[in-house]
């Protein structure tokens, strides 16, 4: 008890069972296990494996950094990370314990004793306060009994069940295999390697955070390019196999893994070119900007022109599987930089967006399809609906922005949300059945055709998507330093001043939920098409949330950001398929760390990089 | 003749009666002070001839036409511009793009000759025209808030407790701006708790009482009644 209010100690402990319970928490939902699946380096260990210690190496690295011990008690900084292992491996251990038929008795035994030894502790910390005899005595005969109640509780469903398994089905044989590098037999054997291998991440973390800066960003940056190529050894295969022949391909990897050769040539690369850059990089930078304008351009001109060529020639770098990636993020990307305007720039925080995509898919769907909806057998083309869908699009944005006008924040939000409901209620009603199909959606859309040829791919869709997703960015850019945007970031700002500074705030919302809606109706259009059928069940309140989500973990208000969340949190989802229900956890828990350690997002406009200044300044001074 | 006249106004949150009937006068080129305690409805009625607020009865007629009901933001083409209480600053913008907002209605050049005007009454804020306004002094605030209601190029100017929540020393400096900008030429309400400075700088004033004018009388007289001192001037 002396020793944890040690602040040091403390940290080092907290951190520890954080990082088990973790690894516990992972094993119990099956990521594990599942992540096993994926190897990283053929043959030499798989993603599961490399959750497993990647925990308390982030523990031991962080405990590290929050102590800020130096090179000089190199023993306590020791100490500390096998502190950290050990605890990693605690939870886990138990559980294995737990799990086997020959130590569960072990176990049971324990579990009984612990209602006695919290209470005794608790009694004897009562005594130390010098609290009366009767007390300490009452106190220790209820907290034995009730914390009594809930062990023998946990060891009765046990006891009865006889086997984990009915209660936590993925602590089964294999998760056990996982935990214990394969020593299922040999338990002891096992946990011990495990615990080896927890305690010496955490020593190898805590140690890592004091090697010198510019050593440490270079390691650190060969390792998580060479572990991220591997975690994503498909997506990297598909790119590769665009560009290089079979047989290179053979030595590079095993199915969807890399080799152990190529594997550490790129950890040997790579940590080469964090050393560059780590060494060299702040001196670029400052070179840069001291260069005289003329050069600058030229330098920023050469950055763009090779930007613009490899956006151009994408579909040809990544293959048809991640074109089609492309194309989805595209979608989110359009949408993304509509909605951006109404709750970017005007602050009006619309979670109905997904109506704007409905509209502009059913359009192009009942007015193009050629199948029995489409009534007007094929008149109209792909090219002569998308202004009609963006025009309806902005015409449902205006209709739901009228009754919603006087309502501000929460209140809004709530309204547009029952909006984006009742679409969905629409399009699958039996009322709008004959129009629009009902649940069985409209079927036989054609794919564009552009001079001649038809546009059926997704690499060739994707330059639709890119040429629409340029146009709107360059709308954007400008409203957003233009009179209007100025007085969208007045009423963003204060409603009522913005009034005063003589701006209609009514014109200027009903303006900013239209012109927003524009784009929604393009990316549904462009996405009916690239799907071929329009079915209701598309149409979720998901889109809207996904549409929010991707604008602020990119950075509200930024456009650069926005592209950037919508590539993450799109086709991050999109490249870890093969992890079913799991990236769903994963983009959750991208989300709350997004939110905790960088809520300003990935690219912060400037705006809100002030206003998140100014939140911390606010925490740390209370008083004025 | 007057610039601005008030006519009887009632003005009603829901059902509460707030405004009884206010009338009073500003005219043009004049410093009028609206004093009174908390909740005697002076902000009521300047957010009444600002727009804010529609008068159930009665009339706010400004240079000749009634604009009582009319839209806030219609009024501040029409030369009237208010400063609203607490200040009301857009706090994550910068000092300049402030300025810039309050010449939001304007699209003739004379805004970057005003932009100078307004520099050169608050020298101040010329130093921080790149700093964000929300990391500005409550002082530096006022005088921001004040300089931005003055880029309309407004011939009313609606003042709402410009000396809230400032230190003493800063409040002086205040009101001895709001005399520099009358000395301009601006007419200026001034809607004021601290009865004592806003007497000093005005020519006439107004007490309101319960939704009531209660005396009205020039600035020095006032300065001298019985009841007003007693009340607001806190002199017994």
């Amino acid at each position: 008890m002396e020793l944890l209010r040690s602040q040091n100690l403390r940290t080092a402990v907290s951190l520890g069972l954080l990082s088990g319970a973790f690894l516990l928490f992972i094993g119990a939902v099956g990521m594990i296990e599942a992540f096993h699946d994926r190897e990283v380096v053929n043959d030499v260990f798989s993603l599961g494996q490399l959750l497993l210690v990647l925990a308390p190496f982030a523990a031991g690295y962080i405990a590290a950094e929050r102590t800020g011990r130096t090179r000089a008690d190199i023993m306590s900084l020791l100490a500390d990370g096998l502190l950290v292992g050990l605890l990693t491996a605690l939870p886990t251990v138990v559980l294995l314990l737990f799990n086997s038929d020959e130590y569960r008795g072990l176990l049971f035994l324990s579990l009984r004793g612990i209602p006695f030894v919290v209470a005794t502790i608790i009694a004897w910390q009562l005594q130390r306060q010098g609290k009366e005899r009767q007390l300490v005595i009452g106190s220790w005969l209820a907290i034995a009994a009730l914390v009594g109640i809930v062990t023998f509780s946990f060891a009765l469903i046990f006891e009865i069940k006889g086997d984990l398994r009915t209660v936590l089905v993925n602590i089964n044989r294999d998760w056990v295999d996982v935990v214990t590098f394969d020593n299922r037999n040999e338990l002891i054997t096992g946990i011990l390697t495990f615990t080896f291998a927890t305690v010496a991440a955490g020593i190898v973390g805590s140690v890592f955070r004091i090697l010198p800066p510019i050593p440490r960003r270079a390691l650190m940056y060969g390792l998580a390019v060479t572990l991220l190529a591997g975690a994503f050894g498909e997506t990297v295969r598909l790119i590769l196999q665009e560009n290089l022949d079979r047989a290179t391909m053979r030595e590079l990897f095993q199915r969807d893994t890399m080799r152990q050769r190529p594997a550490l040539a790129l950890l040997v690369v790579s940590i080469a070119v964090g050393y560059l850059w780590a060494r060299f990089g702040q001196e670029a930078r400052t070179g840069f900007t001291q260069l005289e304008a003329p050069r600058k351009r030229v330098v920023n001109g050469v950055g763009m022109l090779l930007f613009a060529g490899v956006l151009l020639m994408l579909p040809w770098l990544i293959g048809r599987t991640l074109s089609d990636v492309a194309v989805t993020i595209g979608i989110f990307v359009l949408m993304g930089l509509g909605l951006n305007i109404a709750i970017g720039l005007a602050g009006l925080l619309d979670l109905g967006y997904v109506t704007n995509y409905a509209v502009g898919a059913y359009i192009l769907a009942v007015l193009t399809s050629i199948g029995p909806l489409g009534r007007l057998d094929g008149f109209f083309t792909f090219w002569m609906v998308i202004p009609v869908a963006l025009l309806a699009a902005m015409f449902a944005g205006f209709v739901f922005a009228v009754p919603v006008l006087r309502m501000r924040g929460d209140y809004l939000a709530i309204a547009t949300l029952g909006f984006g409901e009742i679409i969905g209620k629409l399009a699958i009603s039996d009322w709008l059945k004959p129009l629009i199909g009902g649940a069985q959606g409209v079927q036989a859309i054609p794919k564009p055709i552009f001079l001649g040829t038809e546009l059926k791919n997704p690499e060739q869709l994707y330059y639709i998507v890119l040429a629409a997703s340029l146009v709107t960015l360059f709308v954007s850019i400008r409203l957003n330093n233009s009179r209007t945007g100025r007085q969208w970031m007045a009423i963003r700002e204060d409603e009522d001043v913005a009034t005063a500074m003589g701006i209609d705030t009514a014109r200027a919302k009903l303006l900013a939920f239209t012109l927003s809606a524009a784009t929604g109706g393009v990316a549904g259009a462009i996405f009916a098409a690239k799907v071929g059928t329009v079915f209701p069940n598309s149409f979720t309140v998901f889109i809207s949330i996904n549409v929010l989500s991707l604008i602020i973990v990119g950075g509200i208000a930024s456009n650069p950001g926005i592209v950037v969340g919508a590539v993450v949190l799109i086709g991050m989802p999109e490249l870890l398929r093969e992890f079913s229900d799991f990236r769903f956890l994963m983009y959750g828990a991208l989300l709350i760390i997004m939110m905790i350690n960088r809520p300003q997002g990935f690219i912060p406009s400037k705006l809100v990089t002030h206003e998140v200044r100014a939140a911390v300044k606010a925490k740390v001074a209370p008083a004025k | 003749m007057a610039l601005l006249e008030v006519h009887d106004i009632h003005t009603y949150y829901g059902n509460i009666h707030a405004l009884k009937g206010v009338s009073f006068a500003v005219d043009s080129g004049e410093i009028i002070a609206l004093i009174g305690s908390n909740g005697a409805g002076k902000t009521t009625t300047l957010r009444t001839i600002s727009g804010l607020m529609e008068p159930r009865e009665g009339s706010v007629v400004y240079d000749g036409e009634d604009i009582s009901g009319a839209r806030a933001d219609t009024l501040v083409a029409k030369g009237i511009s208010m400063v609203p209480e607490g200040r009301g600053v857009f706090a994550k913008l910068t000092v300049e793009e402030n300025l810039d907002m309050g010449a939001y209605t304007r699209r003739d050049s004379g805004v970057k000759d005003d932009l100078k005007g307004a520099y050169e009454l608050f020298p101040r804020l010329e130093e921080r025209r790149k700093q964000v306004a929300g990391t500005l002094s409550g002082g530096e605030q006022q005088m921001l808030a004040i300089a931005r209601a003055l880029m309309s190029g407004p011939r009313l100017l609606l003042l709402d407790e410009p000396s809230m929540g400032l230190a003493p020393v800063l409040v002086d400096g205040v009101f001895d701006t709001v005399q520099r900008i009358a000395n301009e030429g601006v007419t200026i309400l001034l809607v004021e708790q601290n009865a004592h400075m806003a007497l000093q700088i005005a020519d006439r004033g107004y007490v309101l009482q319960s939704g009531e004018v209660a005396i009205s009388d020039t600035a020095a007289n006032l300065q001298q009644n019985a009841t007003v001192q007693k009340t607001y001037l806190g002199i017994d």
